[in-house]
């Protein structure tokens, strides 16, 4: 009798847990599907739906970078490689507070190996104008591995930075040379003072504050953006 | 088919035996490849459209929308990609028994397609024993499945087609003791004739006809979708398991050709169900005459695909039982419930007049049950959907 009672139990048992759970797949017939269906069918852009942080492809404000290399000096695996050239100082707003800071250097070559960047934000954190900074682009995907190798100033920016370096070192070659000249009168009419302590306080002084020199290296920055790489997912 | 042949071979004046046997042959040859290339080739591709989007729907996904409007070409996207692929066959593998076997399963299921009812005058062929070659037919697919898994030379292809074969045999018992009953009520083996037996109306159906039919309905339903391999009985094809069961080695069409049969298997067991309890291709008399022939194939391709939907619905429910418990599930429960059926309805049939007050009682009782039941399983269902208070959505297009 009791096994008869169990073999029943077992069969109401089966159909009863079967329609409950087929009660439960079914109520997912009536409900919209999660899927983002990436890439093209999304309700809205993609970055846009990127969080604010997300740590995406690096990339560089030159106009804003004033070369301190401390990026490159952070880098554990030193995928970032800096050169750079003197110019006339100037004043940059800094990305982050938006503070006035003097750039004094121009990169002429910034390099950022995306293949082997790890994403650490070890670079980021200690920018002072907030140059290099996270972008939301991620799609890296390429046929060569050196489109990713990221060659941030473009010839056309090198060359004009370098005829800027060439000019501001000219202008302080003939400050210097007029400088010394001055000296050089005072020094034949007066009994001298060292001549060495003119000359160093001699760039402080003259600190020419709008020479034409910055004013074309800003221009050529703004200019010369859209030749300058773009991010490897634009193309 | 056999009347138009016979009209036209009238007409051309033949009456040699050898001609009317040739030409009866090529008629039949005509008529099957044109239901193979219009109707099981599609079928069976739409079905699997059809099971990968509610399986994506029940899995909150999309599923394929991408080939046509909402992805209803991908099964010839993907038909065409087998098409293409290299027919692989293993150095070690017994080549030719390797080739036959998609054709064996293949052909299984095809010939079932001979006495499958579509409306009361479209059937290839309305065998007087009809259901006993359904039955007969579809065992080419057991050692279509046992000669693939042989012939692979591979062990998980083994053991998947041993699996396949102790399933096969064993459901075959419930399935056919499930039709048998049918077959007493309607005191016919033809296909045509268990459909003519029946009404247009849900309590004319065999389900719905006596207890024992009731519950042969269930017990046929169960283990015809052991037979075809279905979930949550695919232990043949179990991938945690066996990789892919039988057609481990299979690649390219020969693969395809496995797939388009299981695919159309869930045709042909949701038909087989539609014409022995579903009341088939029956529709109300208020049909006017001129449209009848398009409304009953309507009709019972509607009923089918709602037990299309129902087998695939179940696959996405239940998890895979293990090989015990489907032994357990067959030999202690659907063969005995099966053999008592068979009593019952023997009893049924000789004791109870048909269309009396008792059997029509009991016809209407029994259908309040089933709405009672599906009442519950709605109210389930939206107990379900409050519970998680998702957002509700009833466009099926995304």
């Amino acid at each position: 009798m009791q096994a008869v009672a169990e073999y029943v139990g077992n069969i109401k048992r089966s159909a009863g847990t079967i329609l409950n759970g087929m009660a439960v797949t079914f109520s997912y017939m009536f409900r919209p599907p999660i899927t983002t269906q990436y890439p093209d069918r999304t309700p809205k852009p993609i970055t846009d739906m990127i969080p604010e942080r997300y740590r995406g492809f690096l990339w560089v404000d030159l106009d804003i970078c004033i070369s301190c290399l401390l990026c490159e000096r952070a880098c554990p695996i030193d995928c970032i490689k800096i050169e750079d050239a003197k110019i006339d100082k100037i004043l940059v707003t800094s990305a982050i507070d938006g503070k006035a800071t003097p750039k004094i250097k121009d990169p002429t070559r910034f390099d950022i190996n995306l293949y082997k960047c790890m994403y650490c934000a070890l670079c980021v954190e200690p920018c002072p104008t907030g140059a290099i900074h996270f972008t939301k682009e991620f799609e890296g995907a390429t046929p060569d591995l050196s489109d990713l190798h990221l060659r941030l100033v473009s010839p056309e920016r090198k060359t004009k930075v370098l005829e800027a370096a060439d000019e501001a070192a000219k202008k302080e070659a003939a400050k210097k040379a007029a400088k010394e000249a001055a000296a050089a009168a005072a020094a034949a009419t007066a009994p001298a003072p060292p001549a060495t302590g003119e000359a160093s306080a001699a760039p402080a002084t003259g600190e020419a504050p709008a020479g034409p020199a910055p004013d074309d290296v800003t221009a050529a920055g703004g200019g010369s953006e859209d030749d300058a790489a773009t991010p490897p997912a634009g193309e | 088919m056999r009347q138009f042949l016979d009209g036209l071979l009238k007409q051309w004046g033949v009456t040699n035996d050898l001609v009317t046997v040739l030409i009866y042959g090529a008629g039949m040859l005509l008529f099957a490849t044109i239901v193979l290339l219009l109707w099981v080739a599609p079928l069976a591709g739409f079905t699997s459209y059809f099971e990968r989007r509610i399986a994506a729907r029940m899995q909150s996904r999309v599923g394929p929308n991408r080939v046509g409007p909402q992805g209803i070409l991908q099964w010839i996207a993907d038909g065409l990609k087998c098409l293409l692929k290299e027919d692989l066959i293993p150095r070690e593998a017994d080549a030719k028994l390797f080739k036959v076997a998609p054709y064996l399963v293949f052909f299984g299921m095809l010939g079932t397609f001979v006495v499958l009812p579509f409306s009361e005058w479209l059937v290839i062929a309305d065998l007087d024993i009809g259901v006993f070659f359904l039955m007969a037919v579809t065992a080419f697919v057991a050692v279509g499945i046992i000669i693939a898994g042989w012939s692979s030379n591979n062990k998980w292809a083994l053991l998947g087609g041993m699996r396949s074969a102790a399933q096969i045999v064993s459901y075959e018992i419930p399935s056919g003791l499930a039709l048998l009953a049918v077959v007493m009520t309607a005191g016919t083996l033809s296909t045509q004739g268990i459909i003519r037996d029946q009404g247009w109306a849900p309590w004319q159906w065999n389900v719905f006809r006596t207890p024992f039919l009731f519950t042969a309905f269930f017990v046929y339903f169960i283990s015809a979708l052991a037979e075809i391999n279905r979930a949550p009985f695919d232990l043949p094809e179990a991938e945690s398991e066996l990789v892919a069961g039988y057609n481990t080695e299979y690649s390219g069409m020969r693969f395809a050709l496995f797939f388009l049969a299981e695919w159309a298997d869930c045709y042909v067991i949701s038909a087989v169900a539609t014409m022995a309890f579903l009341g088939g291709w029956q529709i109300p008399p208020i049909v006017p005459e001129a449209a009848r022939p398009l409304v009953q194939v309507l009709a019972f391709v509607a009923k089918s695909f709602f037990l299309i939907f129902v087998v695939i619905w179940i696959r996405w429910t239940l998890p895979r039982i293990r090989v015990d418990q489907m032994m357990e599930l067959c030999w202690k429960y659907l063969v005995p419930i099966g053999f008592v059926n068979l009593l019952g309805t023997a009893a049924w049939v000789a004791f109870v007049p048909p269309n009396q007050a008792l059997a029509n009682a009991t016809s209407i009782a029994l259908c309040v049950l089933a709405a009672a039941v599906v009442l519950y399983f709605m109210a389930r269902v939206r107990y379900n959907l409050r519970a998680t208070s998702a957002e509700v959505s009833l466009n099926p297009f995304v």
